[in-house]
């Protein structure tokens, strides 16, 4: 079982919720985004998504993009991508997820970049725009390698689908609360739950924890109800970008808090 | 070539190692959707018909063609056949797509269009289908693009379509149909995304291709049935690649007619500054499927550059870079003086003015004609018209300030 698997296991059992957060690398530069995923990580984010800038970011909502648009003026390049998570995974013991969108991936060589994230100690991928129907060859180098792939589970993925989903995923399955991208939304979407209950019904081990539009500590509270972790990254965003490190901190202790 | 090995049998998901669905998960259901609404369609002859009376009564269809001598004399010893999508409603072949995905929306029940737009033309198109079927049209259009194609702007908001200007990225095509994915994911119950080139998803390639198929289907029975012959070569410019695949899908298992496809080179091909996608780009992922595309080494899209928004886009149909590895078509740039020279020469010599995306054909032709045996044919899809690009036109040869 994957650590990933097993720390969400562990939660769960002792009743204790989880919180996923998510930060873009690069963001603002490399070094600063370095620390502020360290200052997550230390401030109580069960597991760190760290989002590689992408030029085209179809499921991410203005605040993301704005970021990893900025990440990228910067100068991120993906050669600077393996040295940040082994920055990362040296000075935490949080696993650290990654998610890309798939071309990048491509062009850096599917089995290299599992190679060279292993060996940066990093755990595995959320892929939001590869779903497993095109994932032949991820499918075989994250097995031979024992890392994490997270699929997206959907209000409006048929249980047939969902099977697939749950079947090839490992580390968690990522449920999309609400038919939309990322960002902020007063009412997480009652879908969530049905998303969430249509995974479990496929009988699998692997833990469902859901995300978009999570952005208060109460709904960090209510989706641990029902589900094996609550996924946040907008807020987070917002909260580096107007207050620095410190708000980061106060933000991820505020929605631990709701816990 | 045998019937079973037609290279025009290719309906997807795949065309060679190109295309697919490169979605995210929330999309699936609704590109299902689509391709089973769509083989139903198909099937149903009462579909075919009402599309037929469309293109007829509504569209102008069949579309003519023209021969236009004094032009071919700019290119060599060779005649040249225009088959004239400028003359359809709104003034381009994109409203052959419109029509028949606004029949595939109204059998899904859906309420509601969205759609992308460079040019404008394609999102002129889907708010007039809009108007016709009744249904509530949302255009997405990049910034910049709002700015060089004002005119098709006004044309979309008196249709009643709403025009959103797309502020993020490089606020041209490819971030308009960004922000139309991202509306696609939130609305997906009540929505149909009217994808406008050969691009995205499957099914989007194929059924865009199907519907803009009528082009090559009339224009090799008009060759025939007027001039009784077919071209040695067939010819377009190709920005996704609608019009292009549109004339050359009919024309693919006529192995001795030559097809090429004329990509804007924008500065230059030497240049970083150009659109030419299938002659200088790689294989990746953008928008869906898997195909040619400007990316830089990380796997990022590069911006596109052409004076012709309709081409002024970084990815290229899947079908074409099949083609163009099974040298079935050959691609080559235009850079964007040499197609405002040959607009300016199809306006003078015949008195058609063409849009400029057209415009790049034309110049290919006066380029590349004299490579031809004395007395070749060449037909050319003159795939739309100019009027949307007299500023820009006029600008450029300073007939406006």
């Amino acid at each position: 079982m994957s650590t990933t698997e097993t720390l969400l296991h562990g939660l769960s059992d002792k009743g204790q919720p989880a919180l996923i957060g998510y930060f873009p690398a690069g963001y603002p530069t490399v070094q600063e985004s370095v620390e502020a995923c360290v200052a997550m990580c230390e401030s109580g984010i069960d597991i760190l998504e760290l989002g590689v800038p992408y030029s085209d970011p179809v499921m991410d909502g203005l605040v993301i993009q704005v970021a990893t648009e900025k990440a990228l003026a910067n100068g991120f390049k993906l050669s600077m991508f393996f040295d940040l998570v082994k920055q990362i995974t040296s000075r935490v013991s949080t696993p650290v997820l990654v998610m890309s969108y798939w071309n990048p991936i491509l062009q850096y060589g599917v089995e290299r970049f599992a190679r060279d994230l292993k060996a940066a100690g990093g755990a595995g991928l959320i892929t939001p725009d590869l779903i497993p129907d095109e994932a032949a060859d991820w499918l075989a180098y994250s097995d031979e390698l024992g890392l994490d792939r997270v699929f997206m589970a959907t209000p409006s993925s048929s249980q047939k689908r969902l099977d697939e989903v749950a079947r090839l995923s490992r580390g968690f399955i990522y449920a999309v609360s609400t038919m939309g991208i990322t960002g902020a939304r007063e009412d997480l979407d009652a879908k969530a739950r049905g998303v969430v209950s249509g995974v479990r019904n496929t009988k699998t081990e692997v833990p469902v924890c859901v995300g978009i539009g999570i952005s208060t500590a109460d709904q960090v509270s209510e989706v641990n109800s029902y589900a094996d972790g609550a996924i946040v990254g907008s807020v987070f965003i917002k909260a580096y970008r107007d207050g620095g490190i410190e708000e980061l901190r106060k933000t991820v202790k505020q929605l631990k808090g709701g816990i | 070539m045998t019937e079973n090995t037609s290279l025009r049998d290719q309906d997807g998901p795949y065309f060679g190692e190109y295309g697919g669905r490169f979605v995210p998960e929330s999309l699936i259901a609704a590109l299902d959707q689509l391709e089973e609404t769509y083989a139903q369609a198909k099937a149903d002859p009462t579909f075919a018909l009402e599309l037929d009376e469309l293109n007829k009564s509504y569209v102008g269809r069949p579309s003519i063609i023209t021969e236009v001598p004094k032009f071919a004399a700019l290119a060599g010893d060779v005649r040249v056949f225009l088959k004239r999508e400028d003359l359809n409603h709104t003034g381009s072949h994109k409203i052959n797509n419109v029509i028949g995905q606004a029949l595939l929306a109204k059998r899904m029940g859906k309420k509601r269009i969205i759609a992308e737009t460079g040019a404008g033309q394609h999102g002129v198109a889907s708010a007039t289908a809009a108007a016709l079927f009744g249904l509530e049209c949302v255009v997405y259009m990049g910034e910049v693009d709002t700015v060089r194609q004002a005119l098709n702007v006004a044309r979309m908001k008196l249709l009643g379509a709403e025009v959103v200007a797309v502020t993020t990225g490089s606020r041209t095509l490819k971030d308009a149909i960004n922000e139309a994915l991202r509306d696609w994911v939130a609305n997906v119950d009540d929505t149909h995304y009217l994808l406008g080139t050969v691009a995205g998803p499957h099914p989007f390639p194929t059924i865009v291709r199907d519907f803009h198929s009528v082009i090559g289907k009339e224009a090799r029975q008009q060759m025939l049935d007027d001039y009784g012959f077919l071209p040695d070569v067939v010819t377009a410019c190709v920005g996704g690649g609608s019009n292009a695949i549109g004339l050359f899908h009919a024309f693919l298992d006529d192995q001795e007619v030559a097809l090429w496809g004329f990509e804007a080179a924008g500065d230059g091909m030497e240049t970083m500054r150009h659109a030419a996608t299938l002659s200088k780009g790689r294989v990746g992922v953008l928008h869906g499927a898997k195909s040619y595309m400007l990316q830089d080494e990380d796997g990022q899209t590069i911006e596109s550059h052409s004076i012709s928004a309709g081409l002024d886009y970084p990815g290229v149909g899947p079908e074409h870079s099949w083609l163009k590895d099974l040298n079935r078509a050959q691609y080559f740039g235009i850079s964007d003086g040499e197609a405002m020279q040959a607009l300016k020469a199809l306006s003078q010599t015949e008195g058609i003015i063409p849009a400029i995306e057209t415009a790049h054909a034309l110049a290919g032709v006066i380029k590349y004609g004299n490579t031809l045996p004395a007395g070749s044919s060449i037909l050319l899809n003159l795939s739309g018209r100019g009027d949307k690009d007299m500023e820009t036109v006029g600008k450029y040869f300073g007939f406006l300030a």
